[in-house]
């Protein structure tokens, strides 16, 4: 079998956060009743006039310069005419040319199958989102327009495509994904399309300098269903040339359940889309200011946050890679060492007995009843000894329930761990006593027995001594017993 | 600068016009004659004006981000010439 090389195409479409839509203030919100969130402006009624939305505008450049890319000083909107019963207007307001678009000639760097990588990102523009079509029982579709004219943002990436596999395309949407959350602009649920990603997919043989022909990609709401449906079409592929068959320039479709794609449209029926610029809207304009004044206010980046925790705080890669996949898991983790609580400890309740128990409920982190302070709290009542760390997850558990604070649950139960000398010895002289047999069998040689009269030790002080310090006595009070 | 019976044909499928031949020959007609003003605008000397999307001359018109309700759903539905649960009613759409 000749070996083939892949080349992958990124075009990922991000609903932004705002609170009303694009060139209209409908809300923005998923789910609801249909068409409740619709005015003359997004139903595309006759006069209706567009007005941009500044705070979209300003999140395309935040992401923009984010994702290193050079910006616009002088931008405009085009018109993408096309009839689809989605589409109210016959037209997409969207941005078109290779310098107009708000951001161009950026990059992203991932870390990909074969260790760290550059993915060049070709252009970031504003448009506008489509209604949503519904095919209903019985025939004919039924149109929702509360999504039509919401903001969205394109992310394409450039050609010759710098994504050679299902893994590294995965990877590219992880991180850029991320991006956008710590950006804040835009909520990346892509089960719920507000992240959507269409790669375009072609093999050629190794070594060929031509590209082969692509097909585009639909309906990934995964980031499973992008790298299975990547891999899936470049098997497909494969299987056309190596039969001796010319692959064909189309749109396919995802089918999750079968793990398919089918055809959705060949290039045959693509648009004539007979862009230009919106007559209703006048162009956009950054200063050089501007720009640099929204530089100033990004935030710490994941891929920035993520080699501080290693080589200023120290923790480890794995660590890392949980605390900063998602920015709310940062901010909390940020909060709870401003507490002054150790990293490396509180990594691991965050990330591990918080996450378990959020998890078990169901809930996110922000939602639980556990704040950074509380885990500064057990952190340092496991550090200081003052409580095992058996009883700690049993305090943590119950705070996640009461909300109430470790160091007062520990007060309350009288939870605190015993260190005192004295009131060991004598649980472990009553244990002695009371367990001639065990004993015996120590004193014989069986140095395990310990175990157990630790145990009667540790069940007498209601779980309270420190097992370490009862051990050690144990041993002296039957060494010289 | 003319335009061919077949661009009048594109043209006329992308707008989803179904014409007649003889609707053809008209439109041709009048697309060359509406034409014939962009020559004679291409005659003018404009070499000393940048190339602009406008004729106004304002940039940077931006409305705040401030939600407000927009139509009630028996309005925006009013026009619609068939509706079925709150939804615009629509032939089944077999792409996609």
């Amino acid at each position: 079998m000749p070996a083939y090389s892949t080349s992958v195409g990124m075009e990922v479409h991000a609903e932004l956060l705002t609170e009303s839509k694009m060139f209209c203030r409908c809300p923005v919100a998923f789910g609801g009743e249909p068409n409740t969130r619709v005015c003359p402006v997004c139903l595309g009624l006759p006069g209706a006039l567009p007005v941009p939305n500044r705070v979209a505008v300003e999140f395309v450049v935040r992401a923009a310069l984010a994702l290193n890319c050079t910006i616009a000083r002088h931008s405009v909107f085009h018109r993408k005419n096309y009839f689809y019963p989605d589409l109210p207007k016959g037209y997409q307001i969207s941005q078109y040319g290779d310098t107009n678009p708000i951001g161009t000639n950026g990059w992203l760097d991932i870390e990909g199958t074969t260790g760290s990588k550059r993915v060049r990102i070709r252009r970031v523009h504003l448009e506008e989102d489509t209604g949503k079509l519904m095919h209903l029982p019985g025939g004919g579709s039924g149109v929702d327009f509360n999504r039509a004219g919401l903001p969205l943002m394109e992310i394409v990436t450039d050609f010759p495509p710098d994504i050679e596999s299902p893994e590294d395309a995965r990877e590219y949407l992880v991180a850029l994904r991320q991006t956008l959350l710590y950006l804040g602009v835009c909520d990346g649920k892509m089960e719920q399309g507000s992240l959507r990603c269409e790669p375009n997919i072609s093999v050629r043989s190794a070594g060929s300098e031509t590209f082969g022909t692509k097909t585009e990609l639909k309906n990934l709401n995964s980031f499973r269903s992008v790298q299975q449906g990547i891999l899936f079409e470049v098997r497909r592929q494969i299987a056309i040339l190596d039969s001796g068959q010319t692959v064909r320039q189309e749109t396919r479709g995802w089918n999750e359940d079968n793990e398919t794609s089918f055809l959705m449209r060949t290039k045959e029926s693509e648009m004539d889309y007979r862009y230009f610029p919106d007559p209703d809207l006048v162009p956009i304009t950054f200063s050089d200011a501007r720009i640099e004044a929204i530089r100033a206010d990004l935030p710490e980046l994941p891929a920035a946050r993520a080699r501080r925790y290693r080589e200023v705080l120290g923790l480890s890669a794995l660590d890392t890679s949980v605390l900063t996949a998602e920015p709310a898991t940062a901010e909390f983790f940020e909060a709870t060492i401003a507490q002054g609580a150790d990293p490396k400890p509180a990594c691991n309740w965050i990330t591990q007995e918080l996450a378990k128990l959020a998890n078990e409920a169901g809930l996110p982190l922000a939602e639980t009843k556990i704040t950074p302070r509380h885990v500064s709290d057990v952190v340092r009542l496991t550090g200081s000894g003052q409580i095992s760390g058996k009883t700690a997850k049993e305090i943590f558990a119950e705070a996640f329930r009461t909300g109430d604070l470790p160091g007062a649950l520990v007060e309350a139960r009288g939870a605190t761990q015993i260190h005192d000398a004295e009131a060991i010895r004598r649980w472990c002289r009553e244990a002695i006593e009371a367990n001639p047999g065990p004993v015996e069998k120590f004193r014989a040689g069986q140095e395990g027995v310990i175990g157990f009269l630790v145990g009667q030790v540790m069940r007498a002080s209601g779980g309270r001594a420190n097992a370490q310090k009862v051990q050690e006595i144990m041993r002296g009070e039957l060494g010289g017993g | 600068m003319s335009i061919s019976l077949d661009e009048v044909q594109h043209v006329a499928r992308l707008a989803r016009l179904d014409l007649e031949p003889e609707e053809l020959l008209a439109f041709q007609a009048e697309l060359n004659a509406l034409l014939g003003h962009f020559q004679d605008i291409q005659a003018l000397d404009v070499s000393e004006f940048e190339p602009r999307p406008h004729a106004v001359v304002l940039h940077d018109v931006f409305g705040d981000d401030i939600a407000r309700p927009g139509l009630d759903r028996e309005d925006a539905l009013r026009n619609a010439p068939r509706t079925r649960a709150g939804l615009f009613l629509v032939p089944t759409i077999i792409e996609d």
